[in-house]
């Protein structure tokens, strides 16, 4: 059976990441704010495989979606459309896209934590955020391939963060468990992860270095860095 | 392909405050009259073009850019003044039309707009307009102004400006209209919308392999052809640095280039550019560092893969020595550019 996946935001990491999927023999469903006329030309050009439709019908169609919008408009998904999906969550609080959004950057939660709140019937995992989108094209290699770089995942359904990671892998870069969806903190921007395109080994102790920056220390006295 | 003859090569600039031999800073006046040195010193070694980008930040003098074109068209003859970009989102384009129609005459037409929603947000509080409206901002202005081009009375009415009533816009321009193109990031979004308006395109490419644009490039064809415009030769624009040997260009790269892009990148959340990272752009990304055969050979085979016509290099970036720019801008006319025409009829 042919591997599905919905891919909601048809910008630059949306694109990117659906030609990955596409070349790892994916059917992409893919959509942006609008109607599926604004981006047809761009997936039929950028995205030939894929099927441009509206975010309504991308959920319909698939049980794992790829969050690739603006963090700041979240709240514009429909919480009940994505009721029971493994959602992806790729995205990051980018102040000059997303404005002064201090809920968005409060060490006391990972931004994806604030996903999984708003999205309550659905399971989150955070995933593809920590690396740029041209870097995300360039640096994918497939299986076997030596020097691949890796991929952090965190969720807190482990079966679900299982699934990313064969996802992942499939796209072209080592998956790497993260913990569980707090720890996402970790991988948001100003992390030392954040652009930092690692192979497994260097990604994992970044991660942990975390703990040892401002906003590492921060987290940590809010409570928010206990590994599992 | 273009032929390699008729290739086109400028040096872009966003006013990147220098030093001098000593390690000291010029002044952003001095940074400013700098410029204008090296225009004119383009101009002199046949560059095709020089432009200008728009920033409003304390790493850059040139917030006015036409208004530094202005100076140097009147000490160049052949060169063409463009910008680099000019933030149409936070400009009026009414006022844009204006400035560069004068630069035009100033110049006997050497003028062109390079029009983009920029890479910073600081000229949107600067101005008093709202980054959520990032998008409506770019789309209703570039509207108004692709009316004004046509130098006739316009009506207009939208959501981010004044509404016009047959206003009709001075100065008319000796051509009839001035040169324009629009430059984007990585936006899919905003080549189909160059294409629609019937636009030439310019790709900053900033980082990664070129071959990723093609893409895009095709992109920009389609869609011409959909909306039924002429799809012109794409403009590429990439960071450099030039020396004598590769091992000097490679190290005021490291230095300088990658030093402001570690700067800017911090501001944004992004760690700072590992060694790997930066060899690996001028290796096979979009740094154009080295020696001028290295580089030569670099942009031969991007002007290749990608089929572009006019390739731009943005010098001088991170505080690189007013000597180092300038041997670059030398380097870049006297070497590279005949090499690159070179290399590529060889085919
Ligand atoms: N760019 C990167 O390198 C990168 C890397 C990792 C993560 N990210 C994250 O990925 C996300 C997207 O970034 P980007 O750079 O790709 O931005 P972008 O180019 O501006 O694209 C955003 C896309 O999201 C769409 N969108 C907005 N609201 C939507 C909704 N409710 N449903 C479906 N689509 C919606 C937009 O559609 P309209 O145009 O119709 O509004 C647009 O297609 C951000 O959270 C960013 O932090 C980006």
């Amino acid at each position: 059976m042919v591997k599905k996946i919905g891919i909601l935001g048809a910008g630059k990491l949306g694109m990117v990441l659906g030609q990955l999927a596409s070349r790892a023999g994916y059917q992409v469903y893919i959509a942006g704010s609008g109607s599926p006329e604004k981006i047809a030309l761009t997936v039929e050009v950028l995205l030939p495989s894929a099927k441009a439709l509206t975010a309504k019908e991308v959920i319909e169609k698939t049980d794992t979606l790829i969050l690739a919008l603006p963090l700041g408009k979240y709240q514009t998904l429909s919480a009940e459309q994505l009721a029971g999906k493994l959602v992806i969550d790729a995205m990051n609080y980018w102040w000059e896209v997303d404005g002064q959004r201090p809920e968005l950057t409060d060490v006391s939660s990972s931004s994806s934590e604030l996903v999984q709140n708003y999205l309550k019937k659905s399971i989150v995992v955070k995933a593809f955020n920590h690396m740029g989108y041209h870097n995300l094209y360039d640096e994918a290699k497939s299986k076997g391939q030596k020097k691949r770089k890796a991929i952090a995942i965190v969720g807190n359904n482990k079966d679900a963060v299982q699934k990313v990671a064969a996802i992942v892998d499939d796209f072209g870069f080592d998956p790497l468990d993260g913990g569980n969806l707090s720890q996402g903190i970790r991988m948001e921007p100003g992390s030392p992860v954040f652009g930092a395109n690692l192979g497994y080994d260097e990604l994992r102790t970044a991660l942990a270095s975390f703990e040892t920056t401002k906003r590492g220390i921060e987290a940590k006295s809010a409570g928010n860095l206990a590994m599992k | 392909m273009i032929k390699p003859e008729e290739l086109v090569f400028g040096l872009d600039s966003f006013g990147d405050i220098p030093q001098d031999e000593n390690g000291k800073s010029f002044t952003q006046a001095e940074a400013i009259r700098q410029v204008v040195k090296e225009a004119k010193m383009a101009d002199e070694l046949g560059i095709d073009v020089i432009a200008l980008g728009e920033h409003h930040r304390a790493d850059y003098a040139i917030s006015s850019p036409d208004t530094v074109l202005a100076a140097i068209a009147s000490i160049t003859k052949k060169i063409t003044l463009a910008t680099g970009v000019t933030v149409l989102s936070s400009d009026d384009p009414v006022r844009v039309y204006e400035r560069f129609a004068t630069l035009e005459a100033i110049s006997r037409g050497r003028a062109e707009a390079v029009l983009g929603r920029g890479s910073f947000t600081e000229s949107f509080p600067l101005f008093g307009y709202d980054l959520q409206n990032y998008d409506v901002l770019f789309e209703e202005k570039l509207n108004l102004y692709s009316k004004l081009l046509e130098e006739k009375p316009v009506t207009w009415e939208g959501t981010t400006r004044a509404a016009l009533k047959d206003a009709d816009v001075f100065p008319k321009t000796d051509n009839g209209k001035i040169a324009t193109r629009i430059a984007v990031g990585g936006s899919p979004e905003s080549v189909v919308r160059t294409a629609r308006y019937g636009f030439p395109l310019t790709l900053a490419i900033i980082g990664g392999s070129p071959e990723r644009f093609n893409a895009y490039i095709e992109l920009y064809k389609k869609a011409a052809a959909k909306f039924e415009q002429p799809a012109y030769p794409i403009a590429v624009h990439s960071h450099g640095v030039i020396a004598d040997t590769d091992e000097e260009a490679i190290e005021l790269g490291w230095n300088h280039i990658r030093a402001s892009f570690v700067r800017i990148g911090q501001d944004r959340g992004w760690t700072p550019m590992s060694r790997e990272q930066y060899e690996g752009e001028v290796q096979n990304g979009s740094f154009y560092v080295g020696s001028p055969e290295t580089v030569a050979k670099r942009i031969a085979r991007m002007i290749k893969t990608l089929g572009i016509g006019r390739f731009e290099l943005v010098y001088g970036a991170g505080g690189l020595s007013a000597n180092a720019r300038e041997r670059t801008i030398e380097l870049y006319a006297t070497k590279i550019i005949p090499k690159v025409r070179e290399l590529l009829s060889e085919g």
